[in-house]
Formats: C-alpha cells, structure tokens, sequence
C-alpha cells in the first residue's frame, strides 16, 4: 500500500463521513431557526466542542506549531492571545447576545436601532471578516494537499481550493446550522486525539521531560537559548515591538467580533447554556494550544531545519504532519506513513469545519440582514424565501471565495488571519460593547464604528509593508508604505470606538435609548429571549 | 445634532420597564457588571503585561527558573492560569449570585407578560 494511497483515502474518508453527517442532518432542517442555529437545541457541551471545531483552524494547527517550529517562543504568543480571547467572549459577549439577538451579529443592534442601517453595515462587516478568514484557510487547503501529494503544482492547488469550496457549499445548503455543528464537533475530537497521540509520543522520546525537549529544540535550531525566549520573529526595533503589541491587541479582542463563533451563541437552548458552552470552550482550545507548544518545540527538536525553517527552504505549515511522521518511525517506515496520513487528514477536517462555518455566518447574514432587513423591509418574507435566500448566499460567497482564492495564494496565511482578527476587533467588537453596556449608544454611533473599524484596519494594510516596498511584499517593487506596521490594530481598534463615541453623542435617538430598557432587561434575565424549538 | 428616525420602538411591552425599575433587577444589574468590568480590566491589563514584557523585558524573561524552563515560559504558561481561573470563577459567580435573579426575574415576565399585551417577540 503506497502513502499517497492511504493518505487518499483517509481523506476520502473524512470527506465521506462529513457528507453524510450533512445528509442525516438535512432531514431535521426545516424551519429558519433550523436553518441558522440548529434549533438552538444543542447542548453546551456540543456547542463548546463545535465552538472548538469552528475556532481552532488550520492557521492554529499548523500555523503556530509551525511558528514555534521555526521562530521558537514567539510563535507561543499567537497561543495566548488567542486563548485569553475567550475571556472577552465569556464575560461580556456570550450570554447577552444570546439573549438579546436571533440568528446574526447585527440582531442585537436592530434590535434598539434603524435596522436597515445597522444591519448593512453588519453585514457588509460580517461578510468582510468571513472573506478574509475563508481565503487563508482554502490557499492553506491548498498547499497542505499540494506538498503532501509532493508535487508543488498550481493546478493541485487550485483542484484543492474548488474541492474546498463545493464542500463548504454542499454542508451549508444541504446541512444548515445543524449540519455544520456536527462537522465542527467531529472535527474537533479528531483534532484533539490526532494532537494528543502525536504529543504523547513526542514526549515520550524525551521520557516525559519538558526540561529536555525544550533543551533539545533550543540546541536543534542552531539558535541556542535565543530560541526560548521572546525576540526572534519579532525583532528588536521599535517598530517590530509596536508592530508585535499591534498584533497582541488584534489577537484578544478580535475573538469576540468574529461573526462565525458570535452565531455559535445561538445554537443553544439559554444564556447559561452559551456560557457552559464557552467554559467548555476555554478547556478545549486551551489544552490544544498547550499541545501546540509540545508539537512546535517537538518539531524543532526532532525534524532536519531544511524541512520546515523557509530560509534554508523548508515549508513551516509542514511541521506538524512531519512530526507525526517522525514519531511514527520516520520517513519510509510504516508507522511514519500511517501518522503522516492520519494526521493530514485531521488538518483537512480542521480545514472543511472551519469554512463551513464561515460560509454559515456570512449567508445568514445575507439572508437574514440585507434581504429579510434591508431590501424587502416591509413585506412579509416567508421563512421559506428567507432559507431560500441564504443558500443561495452561500453559493454565491462560495463561488467568490474560490475566485478570490487563486490569487490569494501569493499572501501569508498568518497574516490574512491576523487580519481578519484586526477588522473583527476595530469593526465589530465596539458595537457589540456598546451597545450592551451604554445606553445613549445609537445608530449613527454603530453605523460610524463599523465602517470606520473596517476601513480603517483594511485600509492601513493596504498602505503598510505587507503591500509594498519590502521583498516579500505583495508588490515587492512599488512603495506606497507609508503606514510602517503589518499589523492595524493599535491603530483602528481605539479608532473604531472613539468614532462609535463621536457618531453617538453628536446624534440624539430617543427610541434607541428607550429601547435599551428592553434589551437590558432581556439580555441579563433572557425575559422573552428566543426559546429553543422541538421536533 | 441630528435624530435617527425611529425604526424599532414600535413594539414595546410596558413590563420590561416595571422589570427595569425593580430592586431585584438593579440588584443583578450591579452584580453582574461589579464582577465583569474589574475581571475584564485585570485580565486585559495582566495579559498586556506579558506582551509588554516579551518586547521589552527580554533579559527578564531569559532568566532560567528550572532547567531549561525560563521566565517566559512560566509567564506564558501562567496566562494560561489565570484564563481557566477566571473562566472557573465568574462560573461559580454566575450560577451562585446571578442565575437564581435572571430566573426571578424571567418568571415574573412570565407572569407578567401576558397580562400586559402581547409577549414580546422580536
């Protein structure tokens, strides 16, 4: 049996089960509320596994334990920044916009305001986020199936990225929420026992001795004790530090703006569920990022550096599937093959749950924002024509996605991650606090915090090195940089709510203040919050 | 100064303001927020330490404690810590000094709701 062979059908194999979780649950999609949360009847401990599964991404699995791999410690801080995250979504987040909202982010802001304004600008917001996100996890599609068939073809890659797409499609219009979460859930115990399993043999060759593993990779790397401690990605200018707090901010509020986890809240019965969900959650994704640090170090210290260090051409997404095939027995043995696969196979999961979801949160969006809130805003629209809607959506964001996709593939997929933390963070998370916390908040506030958010955060990248005048560069010939940072956060975070301020106290809405009793009283008690629906 | 048209007040059920003004209500409302705002600063400020020190403390976080485990491992590891803690705290908080006044207070809208009109269905 050859590896490609197995590697195939392994893949074959979660494509399969994932298509058949998808039909099974088609058949418990009827109404809207199927449709977008599932029937808000899953438990907090479904939803924290699938929460787990739409968070943790390729960019986390094989992104950071590959940072660790090649930078050292540096890498660890994408770890914690994006743990520490869950504590804005638990504490302030979480069990108010289940409460107060239905289906989508901007349920909570039309609540209390001009619904067709909020909901546009939530929607575009939503759509945006979901974009960026979609793109780094199809091109990391891509080059994971391109290099393990070990042929670096463009026409592999671009196969990949279409396979990708119609799967995504084909699990949000066929599956709805409910189809969606069971791919998550699924994905995310693979992931955690394929991770588990690699780290307890990566351990066990250094007889259980952190010290050991960490002297091992310390030595391994060529850069000594360097590579311990913080300061090899990052650098020692003034710039590349404000770059990295730039980064750190993103990182921690970004988590609780993110449309695709914020429909997550939803999908369970109450508010005490959502927060058992986060809980859940926070144990999930924290003991993952602990093992990525086991997995990036293990990396370090047991694979050649031409393997995964790009400076002397190696491939740094590839440590973790090369780790497993370490441990395995190496390359050429049988027991390096079958982790190898298997492992690759986890990633691929990680991947197709992860774009589900994201397809989910901008089609409901869509759907449920422009179309039944926007466009047809005073005619009854059928829960039918709604559903109808949102899958249509989900085939046109696919489609764009895809399209999108092939050139994209020039770009870091860290960094279009990064970004779509940075937009979700100076666009959405404002709104979201404010609007829970303040009751003179208002529509012009929103509206100005959204755009303003968004805009600026994509609008810096577009003039920082990650653009021009740098060699690895986007347009590494032309220099329009006058922004220094990769990372706009510093920046557009405290603008997005200082405009959400300014938008706010130079307009006067009376309903929308009045209104806030309401959503107040509802968000903190759930009195007349959405109920969960029985089949 | 310019003013939105209103959009949403059209349906408003008078019981989330005897809700609103009750004692009960202010009571969860003080709760909540006197737990939430401090733990979100702290978190915050504790995280932005750490990330502080990575840049500017580097000598600090080389320190070897044990081994080849130094101070920046530790303190990564303690962020760690302190998330589970406070994820396990504010649980505690919420289902002892929280939950039982939201129940309260959503079954005195219950109660209350149908009397008043129809039952709010956003």
């Amino acid at each position: 049996m050859s590896d490609q062979f197995l590697t195939t059908f392994l893949f074959l194999s979660v494509v399969a089960l994932t298509v058949g979780i998808t039909f099974w649950a088609s058949r418990q999609t009827k109404t809207a509320t199927d449709f977008y949360s599932g029937g808000r009847s899953f438990s907090g401990f479904q939803n924290g596994l699938a929460i787990g599964g739409d968070y943790m991404s390729a960019a986390s699995f094989l992104g950071i334990s590959g940072a660790i791999a090649v930078y050292g410690y540096d890498g660890f801080l994408y770890s914690i920044g994006f743990l520490v995250a869950w504590l804005v979504a638990l504490l302030l987040v979480a069990e108010m916009l289940r409460n107060a909202g239905r289906y989508t982010m901007a349920d909570q802001l039309a609540f209390r305001m001009n619904q067709r304004k909020v909901r546009t600008a939530a929607s575009v917001s939503t759509v945006v986020v979901s974009i960026f996100y979609l793109l780094a996890q199809m091109v990391g599609a891509g080059t994971l199936v391109a290099l393990l068939l070990g042929v670096d073809s463009e026409a592999i890659k671009n196969i990949t990225i279409v396979g990708v797409g119609i799967l995504m499609i084909f699990y949000v219009v066929v599956g709805g929420m409910k189809g969606t979460t069971y791919v998550q859930i699924v994905k995310a115990v693979l992931l955690m026992l394929g991770s588990a399993l690699i780290v307890l043999l990566v351990l066990a060759e250094f007889n259980f001795n952190l010290s050991s593993l960490l002297g091992a990779a310390a030595e391994n790397s060529g850069k000594g004790d360097a590579f311990l401690q913080p300061g090899l990605q990052y650098g020692s200018t003034l710039t590349s530090q404000i770059d990295f707090l730039s980064l750190g901010l993103a990182l921690v509020l970004g988590t609780a703006g993110l449309p695709h986890i914020l429909i997550r809240f939803y999908t369970v019965p109450t508010a005490r569920d959502a927060r058992k969900s986060v809980l859940w959650a926070i144990g999930l994704i924290g003991a993952f990022y602990l093992m990525t640090l086991v997995l990036g170090f293990g990396a370090a210290a047991l694979l050649d550096r031409e393997a995964v260090d790009p400076a002397v051409g190696g491939n740094q997404n590839l440590a973790s599937p090369l780790l497993a095939e370490a441990v395995g027995g190496g390359a050429g043995s049988t027991g390096g093959a079958v982790l190898l696969a298997l492992i690759a196979a986890v990633a691929f999961a990680t991947i197709l749950a992860v774009v589900a979801g994201l397809t989910l949160a901008s089609s409901s969006s869509v759907a449920h924002d422009l179309y039944k809130g926007v466009l047809k805003k005073d005619q009854e629209v059928s829960e039918k024509d709604e559903v109808r809607v949102a899958r249509i959506a989900a085939f046109a964001i696919g489609a764009i996605a895809i399209v999108l996709s092939i050139p994209a593939q020039r770009l870091n997929i860290a960094f279009l991650v990064a970004l779509a933390f940075a937009v979700a963070a100076s666009a959405n998370l404002p709104a979201i606090i404010y609007n829970m916390f303040w009751r003179r908040f208002n529509t012009r506030g929103a509206t100005w915090s959204i755009y303003g958010g968004l805009v600026s955060a994509v609008g810096l990248v577009l003039v920082s090195p990650v653009m021009s005048s740098l060699p690895t560069s986007m347009f590494p010939d032309a220099d329009f940089a006058i922004f220094p940072l990769n990372n706009p956060g510093i920046v557009s975070i405290p603008l997005g709510f200082l405009l959400g301020y300014i938008g706010t106290i130079t307009s006067r809405e009376p309903s929308a203040e009045e209104r806030f009793t309401e959503l107040e009283v509802r968000a903190l008690t759930g009195a007349g919050a959405e109920g969960a629906t029985h089949h | 100064m310019t003013t939105e048209a209103p959009d949403q007040a059209a349906r408003h059920d008078p019981v989330y303001d005897r809700l609103h003004e009750s004692s009960e209500f202010a009571e969860l409302r003080k709760r909540y927020r006197g737990f939430v705002i401090p733990a979100t600063v702290a978190f915050l400020a504790w995280y932005l330490l750490y990330v502080a020190m990575s840049n500017w403390a580097g000598d600090f976080m080389a320190i070897k404690v044990a081994g080849n485990i130094n101070v920046a491992l530790i303190f990564g590891l303690l962020q760690f810590v302190t998330t589970f803690g406070l994820a396990f705290m504010y649980s505690r908080y919420s289902n002892a000094k929280l939950d039982p006044l939201a129940r309260n207070l959503e079954q005195a809208y219950r109660d209350q709701a149908g009397t008043t009109g129809k039952r709010g269905q956003a």
